[in-house]
């Protein structure tokens, strides 16, 4: 029995929600293609450069904000049934939640195309971080906030099936997916306070004209607050997926289910007192709260560390079950075939190289030299455009003929995509780094500036190479993105009931299973607390000193884009 | 609770790393004396600077000097300009210790030179305050690195350092 039969209305949940997720991606990836060619000049003529702005927001609003959230709510909820093996308690809920996501993304989307067209009262293009005095229309604002309070109901709504299932099974240690489930939903409650705070209480009303001014430095900490936790809100998921699928896909289990339930409780405790390292070179902050930020996010590499170990000694152990001798050779005995499996190790890859990145990012005093240049893209399109993107699309290829019914169509095409992707994104991130590094600014249409020009060439292979890598890659990661989408718009249009799948949800236990792991890790009050403390450490004194002046001060009117 | 023996290694190796990367850090500040650009500016009327009437040398921004070798440079980061920057170089004398101080009117925009560490965020209501020890003659260009609207890819501007024996002061340029 396939999922879509066990519980056919948690499917069409899942189905709507990954519908959603890849048409943005679809929009978001052409963005990204336009992008390549109109910065590094090779294309000019389809935009201008004041578009490309409304082209930027498109981009990181779409993809990392749209495409990631309604993928991690099909992804949940597929994960809270089949590990709870029961269906979500209230359809009525579960689709109000699908419906306040969907509205949002449609308001916060239309406002961001006006940008497109001046006569309208509509424009948004004050990229995915929004900082004020840059004024959107309140459309935008409205969008942003309904999609995060409806991925709140989502998380509730998980939390219920969760609740649910305790009064039946009480003393049972939580199943390890719904597990991984909750902590992403504690952490994502946690940190998406800051955001809500800024949207609700500074720019909808600002933007409505009922507060004149807003302090830019306040309002952009509140992002900030938010802006880090989100990154592992996208991670997290591809965790869940290499902890939870990917040892089955490799044809073995997961080392130690113990390690994975630290892993998640560590990512609750440390994602969000951090957010100053985003700010290391702002005016108005203490060095000392900038020295604390950079001591936890230190720390937060450790269960990323530990996840490198746990998921390549679980592959490991896959291959040795598939027969695979030796040192190193025991890698040729994985399925690469399989893209399910291949999209996920490569993805896994980029991100240890995402990683390293991040920890030139992290390292307070060396950020001087990369902060806000073309290095910080870079490496964020290893992480969430790498690690998690090519992760949910590797999962695709498993989970989609589940929820649907349907067999897996142009197998070949799916076979070789995550290697196109990985040979676009090695290109265009390698390029990225190397003129981040030679100072060429992130955020530009047009990163030549005659003036400073000269700054620039004395770097290895020049300006011309990397522009070339940068464009081929973008190219060659679109070429990726297509062929995806034709093998899950293929997948969706085929036909049910020919043969039976080939792939299903069980899952199998773990090497070493919960009932060796302290139950104190299933104390989700207890880790919620503490993270609850950690914050008000790192942001309780800088908050307050910025308050201290009032709210609205220093302040400034709205500059509309 | 069950750790395998490599994994504990690994564990402990994961420890070594990062805290030695924490030291490094704190090495960076007590050693070579790396400072973060902090609250040490202090606040401003965003609105006061547009008109030019903060009562600060905002108002009228430029190169001032404060000792032998010693200057501080006031610059004023608007869309899509910095005054001065843009229309006219700063220009300053090699061996010399500058000390910006930079804030914007309107919305935030950034100030890097490029290819350097030289790199501060510019946001309305703050002042940024960074010194920079200029060793030897050069022209650097200078860039806006945050978003600032539909002009942001136009902004930028000229830093030169001139021999010392060249320099003609701080109205000079």
């Amino acid at each position: 029995m396939a999922y879509v039969d066990d519980y056919p209305d948690a499917a069409k949940v899942v189905r709507a929600n990954f519908g959603v997720a890849f048409a943005a991606l679809s929009i978001g990836g052409i963005f990204g293609l336009i992008q390549a060619v109109h910065r590094t000049g090779f294309f000019r003529g389809l935009i201008n450069s004041t578009d490309y702005y409304t082209v930027l927001t498109g981009h990181g609003v779409l993809l990392a904000l749209v495409f990631t959230t309604f993928f991690i709510a099909g992804l949940f909820t597929w994960g809270v049934t089949n590990s709870l093996e029961r269906s979500l308690p209230n359809p009525r809920l579960t689709w109000s939640w699908f419906l306040v996501m969907l509205v949002g993304t449609i308001l916060a989307t239309v406002s961001i195309l006006g940008g497109f067209v001046p006569e309208l009262p509509l424009s948004a293009d004050v990229l995915f971080t929004f900082y004020p005095p840059l004024q959107a229309s309140p459309v935008f604002y409205v969008g942003a906030a309904l999609l995060i309070v409806g991925s709140w109901i989502a998380g509730l709504d998980w939390f219920l099936a969760y609740w649910g299932w305790r009064k039946d099974n009480d003393g049972e240690r939580i199943p390890l997916q719904t597990f991984m489930v909750l902590t992403t939903m504690i952490m994502w409650y946690v940190s998406t306070v800051g955001v809500a705070v800024e949207v609700v209480v500074f720019l909808i009303p600002w933007s409505l004209g009922l507060i004149s001014e807003v302090d830019p430095l306040l309002t952009r900490t509140l992002f900030w607050y938010f802006g880090h936790p989100v990154v592992y809100f996208w991670l997290m998921p591809a965790y869940f997926v290499w902890y939870t699928i990917l040892p089955k896909l490799a044809g073995g289990r997961l080392l130690s289910d113990t390690l994975a339930r630290v892993v998640f409780v560590l990512f609750v405790i440390l994602s969000t007192p951090v957010g100053f390292h985003h700010q290391y070179v702002d005016p108005g902050i203490p060095e000392g709260f900038k020295f604390i930020a950079m001591t936890n996010t230190m720390f937060l590499l450790l269960p990323s560390l530990l996840t490198a170990f746990t998921v390549v000694a679980s592959m490991e152990h896959g291959a040795r079950q598939r027969g695979g001798k030796g040192y190193l050779s025991w890698l040729w005995k994985l399925p690469w075939d399989n893209p399910a499996f291949s999209g996920c190790a490569l993805a896994g890859i980029m991100f240890a190289a995402g990683g390293f990145s991040g920890m030139i990012n992290a390292g307070m005093n060396i950020n001087y030299l990369i902060h806000n240049t073309l290095w910080v893209p870079g490496h964020f399109h290893l992480t969430v455009g790498t690690a998690a993107a090519l992760t949910f699309m590797a999962v695709s290829y498993w989970l989609v003929p589940q929820i649907t019914g349907k067999r897996l169509q142009h197998r070949t095409l799916a076979t070789v995509q995550p290697y196109v992707w990985f040979i676009g994104m090695t290109l265009m991130s390698n390029a990225m780094h190397r003129a981040g590094l030679a100072g060429v600014p992130r955020r530009t249409a047009e990163p030549e500036y005659n003036v400073v020009d000269a700054t620039f060439p004395n770097v290895v292979g020049g300006m011309g190479e990397m522009q070339l890598q940068i464009v081929l890659g973008g190219t060659i990661l679109f070429v990726a993105l297509s062929m995806f989408m034709t093998v899950m718009i293929g997948t969706w249009l085929a036909e049910r009931g020919r043969g039976t799948l080939s792939v299903n949800s069980h899952l199998p236990p773990a090497l070493s299973g919960p009932e060796s792991s302290p139950r104190v890790l299933d104390n989700l009050k207890l880790w919620a607390a503490i993270a609850i403390v950690l914050i008000l450490i790192a942001y309780g004194p800088p908050l307050a000193g910025m308050l201290g002046d009032g709210i609205f001060a220093p302040g400034t009117p709205g500059f509309p884009v | 609770m069950e750790i395998h023996r490599f994994e504990k290694v690994w564990i402990a190796i994961a420890l070594l790393l990062i805290v030695g990367f924490i030291a490094t850090i704190a090495y960076g500040a007590l050693g070579p004396g790396v400072k973060m650009v902090d609250a040490s500016g202090g606040t401003i009327d965003p609105e006061a600077v547009a008109a030019g009437e903060s009562g600060t040398a905002f108002d009228d921004p430029g190169v001032r000097q404060t000792g032998p070798n010693e200057y501080d440079v006031y610059v004023v980061a608007r869309q899509f300009q910095f005054a001065p920057g843009t229309s006219q170089p700063i220009e300053v004398p090699a061996g010399s210790t500058v000390t910006f101080h930079i804030t914007s009117p309107d919305v935030t925009h950034g100030f890097n030179i490029a290819g350097t560490n030289v790199n501060t965020m510019v946001i309305p209501g703050q002042v940024a305050e960074l010194t920079v020890d200029f060793d030897e003659t050069a022209s650097y260009g200078i860039v806006c690195h945050e978003y600032c609207g539909g002009g942001h890819h136009t902004m930028e501007g000229t830093i030169e350092v001139v021999p010392q024996a060249e320099y003609d002061g701080p109205g000079g340029s």
